[in-house]
């Protein structure tokens, strides 16, 4: 695995034209990221009817492994209910962590959809925490939790 | 500067290495003298009765002397070993501010300090910290150095050489500016003194810190050097072996300088491992290795000004400038250049470099940044060149 497959043109345009970028009228979850070590941060607003993630808004700067995945991940998730937000979320967390080949080569997108573009990272393993940020920072927003997330 | 051969990293590794700002790599005398101590000279210092501990106090004592003479002290007493830098900082805080202030007193530090001549100084309560601003060319703006200083204030305490901009500061004239008020000195050497020659009988500081791990030494060990008096004047700031006179249940009296400073068992290798450095850098010479770092500094900014989008942060007098070289590429974050860069052989620094507020007054999050050493050469830059050319078109912006 190279730099090609690090930088991938939809990490880029992720990180040029971030989505969900919009501030939402009705919040009832919010969560701060960052990575002090690196200065990576994210915020996150989201929008829950009954167990639907019906709207987010990403805000934040960092690298553009940081922002895209915050990007893509919003994404990912809009409209989706709760379960299979898990679901993609512990997909994810495979994607970058584990040996497990989860992707399939032959049907790219098949399995996590746009989020695969992600699936280089884990060949450097100091920018796994950037990917994973804004994950983490969803964690604590659907938990509820007060503490800002962090993956250093 | 032909020393590359010296440092056998340099040779093990092909590696662009350009972050000796954060440590620098060290040469096989220092490595040596630190390998022979342990196999064949070590005990503790100051405390044993017996030859092989007479010995190694030697050897720590001579270390220190080395010190004092490579910075003109007035004598060896003067050099206080300390952890590094970030601990005779602290020291000063604590002793020479926090106890010996008044509240309503205020400190001058710039918005281009380090962490460590930073937060240390947050910790003092009922106190005013100031911070002198910057010129449009990055140079400590003394005017704005003045407006800052009034009779309330007791100490400025600056950096001698920016870690990010690269900036060297006129420490003459913030004598000139600290003497109208009766203010204390203090300089933040840890870049300043492994790249410049420093007299302190002419620097114009009342103390200086710096670390040995910077200037081709270990880590572990680092320096405070302070004008006599003032350290007899100031109260220790650990307890415990070494540092004590006379010992009771409920009071003891203490050592005198430079041991009242250095409680417990102190790095006894490090020191030689620090003695030794500085037995290389004055080999070379002080005058050369900035003569060295000035040339490869003018050549890495012509250089990197044929980058298209390369935005240099420092000044352009090179007079004022050391071998530090902040810089960003087009909408790149630092980090993603840095993980390019280390693709293709090139170590920097991405990040903060542990100067937040002064990235908050430049308007950006982060830099990269190449920093040079004595062993750093043109081949090098080149490479650093090749690899934001590659990162340039990696992220579509080449022209």
């Amino acid at each position: 695995m190279g730099l090609d497959s690090l930088y991938k043109e939809v990490i880029l345009d992720h990180y040029r034209n971030p989505r969900n970028r919009a501030e939402l009228a009705d919040v009832n979850r919010h969560a701060d990221g960052n990575n002090p070590l690196c200065g990576d941060k994210i915020s996150l607003d989201l929008t829950i009817n009954g167990d639907i993630v019906a709207a987010i808004s990403v805000q934040g700067h960092g690298c553009s492994i940081s922002q895209a995945s915050a990007s893509l991940m919003s994404e990912a998730i809009k409209g989706k209910d709760l379960q299979e937000i898990a679901r993609l979320r512990q997909l994810f967390s495979t994607m970058m962590t584990s040996d497990e080949a989860i992707v399939d080569p032959d049907r790219p997108g098949a399995v996590l959809g746009e989020l695969e573009a992600l699936a280089g990272v884990k060949a450097f393993p100091v920018r796994i925490k950037c990917a994973s940020l804004p994950w983490a920072t969803l964690d604590v927003a659907l938990a509820g939790d007060a503490e800002p997330a962090t993956t250093d | 500067m032909d020393v590359r051969r010296d440092f056998p990293i340099l040779a093990s590794n092909d590696m662009a290495f350009l972050d000796s700002a954060a440590s620098s790599q060290k040469p096989e005398a220092v490595i040596a003298a630190m390998d022979t101590m342990l196999r064949s000279g070590y005990a503790n210092v100051h405390r044993g009765a017996y030859r092989l501990s007479a010995e190694a106090t030697d050897a720590y004592e001579a270390a220190r002397a080395k010190v004092a003479t490579f910075i003109g002290a007035a004598s060896p007493r003067e050099v206080i070993f300390t952890r590094g830098t970030t601990t005779a900082l602290n020291m000063l805080a604590a002793k020479w501010g926090g106890d010996r202030l008044d509240p309503g007193d205020n400190i001058v530090l710039s918005v281009m300090e380090h962490h460590a001549n930073l937060v240390p100084w947050q910790f003092l309560k009922g106190l005013e910290l100031r911070f002198a601003n910057l010129t449009d060319d990055y140079a400590l703006d003394m005017n704005s150095l003045r407006n800052q200083v009034d009779e309330r204030t007791r100490i400025i305490s600056i950096t001698g050489m920016s870690n990010v901009l690269g900036t060297i500061t006129p420490i003459d004239q913030i004598r000139a500016v600290a003497d109208t008020v009766g203010a204390t000195v203090i300089v933040d050497g840890a870049q300043l003194v492994p790249h410049l020659p420093v007299d302190v009988q002419t620097l114009g500081a009342d103390f200086l810190a710096f670390s040995a791990h910077k200037m081709l030494g270990p880590t572990g060990i680092g320096v405070l050097w302070g004008r006599m008096e003032l350290l007899d004047e100031m109260e220790p700031f650990e307890g415990g072996g070494e540092m004590i006179d006379e010992v009771g249940l409920f009071e003891s009296t203490w050592a005198p300088v430079p041991h009242k400073f250095e409680a417990g068992t102190p790095p006894i290798v490090e020191a030689i491992g620090l003695g030794a450095a500085v037995d290389y850098l004055t080999d070379l010479g002080m005058d050369a290795v900035r003569k060295h770092d000035t040339e490869l500094t003018v050549y890495a900014l012509e250089q990197l000004a044929t980058v298209p989008h390369v935005t240099v942060y420092g000044p352009t007098d090179l007079n004022i400038r050391g071998g530090t070289i902040s810089f960003t590429l087009g909408d790149i974050h630092p980090h993603d250049l840095s993980t390019i860069l280390d693709e293709n052989g090139v170590a920097v620094r991405a990040g903060h470099h542990c100067a937040r507020p002064l990235m908050d007054h430049l308007g950006i999050p982060a830099t990269a940044r190449a920093s040079f050493s004595v062993y750093s050469s043109s081949d090098e830059v080149d490479r650093l060149v090749a690899g934001l050319e590659l990162a340039a078109k990696l992220f579509g912006i080449a022209n």
